[in-house]
């Protein structure tokens, strides 16, 4: 609403200016109608649609043909297997391996939300708190669970730092439990924060262009902005990606 | 300007309406919908990815690394066969090379034998006839002699006849063949 009311007052003093920044991130039914209902189809279905589709068309139907000498389209897939399969391995361990499906679900989801969100005019699904929070939490809850399973009570040894001398542990047990819990909140925020800046500041410099003395410059960095978000939206899938394998770990090995 | 102002106000009175918050972020009343797509979604990417994509590609890529350590070993295979062959190569080589050496010394040795044989039969032949050669020419010789002893002492006495004397035989011959030593 804040930014709402300064983008009409904004409009007002400079007649002709007028700022939705964020106007792009709204979840709207796609059959009409004003009510969203959990079940309703909306924007976020059918690009969730389209990233299903993307990410079965490049690992699916990119990989049909089984060649020995790799298409393009099997290259980049093998690419990204060999990615992520790398990165678990080296961060998890061999045992790690077994969680790869669910870490490469969680990193293609992630970066083809990205990179779709870049085309104009589309929704960038992990833009929405509402979603990335729940990636977040199913990566809390798997390593909390898997943690407890594999470990029992002694995965609270996590907590409890034998390196420090006795009289630090408790305040660093006390650190450690608040860090724990506050992942969860960053690993969400950092990814959703970065998309949805990103986006918005493109927004903000398209509505400058339609002064025709800063066009130009509004032009150059909108062009500047989205080879930067290029850049985020690999980066941030890899860092969400790479933190999980790093709490898997926490999970398999928990002794620091 | 006031149509402007009109659809500022408009789009405010829109923004309250479907948000009433800045930021369709914090929207909580699409939560639900989001959060059950998700779900869908990530199932249907889950399943996707660990019973189709993933076994195939890494299927592909263990396939790979087969065929890449088969052909290796196949190359370093071809390559001792080769150096084998190269050693067997250069083996008959210098065994023929060995061959044809003997071969040579060994007809020289034979056409020398056979020269030295033709040599020798040649000197043998050439010492005979040098021989035979030195004999008619001692006939010769001896035949000649005797020819010019007899046509001296025909020649004498005929000399003595003819300067009126009677011309003894003997004392003739005896001239002669006293004149022909010296």
């Amino acid at each position: 609403m804040a930014t709402e009311a300064t983008g009409a007052e904004h409009a007002a003093e400079t007649g002709g200016l007028v700022f939705h920044p964020m106007d792009q991130f709204i979840v709207k039914p796609l059959f009409g109608g004003d009510t969203i209902a959990w079940y309703t189809p909306t924007n976020v279905t059918l690009w969730m649609a389209i990233a299903i589709l993307v990410i079965f068309g490049l690992l699916v139907m990119g990989s049909s043909r089984r060649a020995i000498v790799p298409s393009r389209m099997q290259s980049i897939a093998e690419m990204a297997y060999g990615f992520i399969h790398k990165m678990v391995e080296d961060i998890c361990g061999k045992d790690g391996l077994k969680f790869f499906p669910y870490v490469m679900t969680l990193f293609m989801f992630i970066v083809t939300a990205n990179f779709l969100g870049l085309i104009p005019m589309s929704f960038t699904l992990t833009s929405h708190f509402a979603v990335t929070v729940v990636l977040a939490l199913l990566v809390f809850l798997t390593v909390t669970i898997v943690g407890f399973v594999k470990h029992g009570t002694a995965f609270l040894g996590l907590f409890w730092v034998s390196s420090a001398p006795l009289g630090l542990r408790p305040v660093l047990a006390v650190i450690e439990l608040i860090s724990y819990f506050v992942r969860p909140v960053s690993h969400s925020i950092r990814l959703a924060g970065n998309l949805m800046a990103g986006h918005a500041v493109i927004k903000v410099f398209a509505g400058f262009a339609a002064l025709t003395l800063v066009s130009p410059v509004s032009v150059l960095a909108i062009t500047a902005m989205y080879g930067l978000e290029l850049l985020v939206a690999f980066v941030q899938a890899y860092v969400f990606t790479i933190l999980t394998c790093v709490y898997l770990k926490d999970a398999l090995h928990p002794s620091h | 300007m006031a149509t402007q102002t009109h659809d500022a106000a408009a789009d405010m009175a829109h923004g309250a309406a479907s948000g009433g918050t800045g930021m369709p972020q914090l929207d909580f009343t699409s939560f639900p919908n989001q959060i059950f797509w998700l779900a869908v979604t990530l199932v249907v990417i889950y399943l996707v990815l660990s019973r189709v994509a993933l076994p195939r590609i890494g299927g592909i890529l263990a396939e790979r690394t087969g065929t890449i350590t088969n052909d290796l070993a196949a190359a370093e295979d071809l390559k001792a066969k080769a150096v084998e062959a190269e050693e067997a190569y250069n083996k008959a080589l210098n065994e023929a090379r060995a061959e044809a050496q003997r071969i040579a010394a060994e007809a020289r040795a034979e056409i020398q034998a056979d020269l030295d044989d033709a040599i020798a039969k040649a000197d043998a032949g050439i010492a005979e006839k040098v021989a035979e050669s030195e004999k008619a020419i001692a006939e010769i010789r001896a035949g000649a002699i005797e020819s010019i002893q007899a046509v001296a002492k025909d020649t004498t006495a005929e000399i003595v006849t003819a300067l009126g004397f009677q011309a003894d035989e003997a004392a003739v011959n005896g001239a002669v063949t006293d004149r022909m030593k010296g």
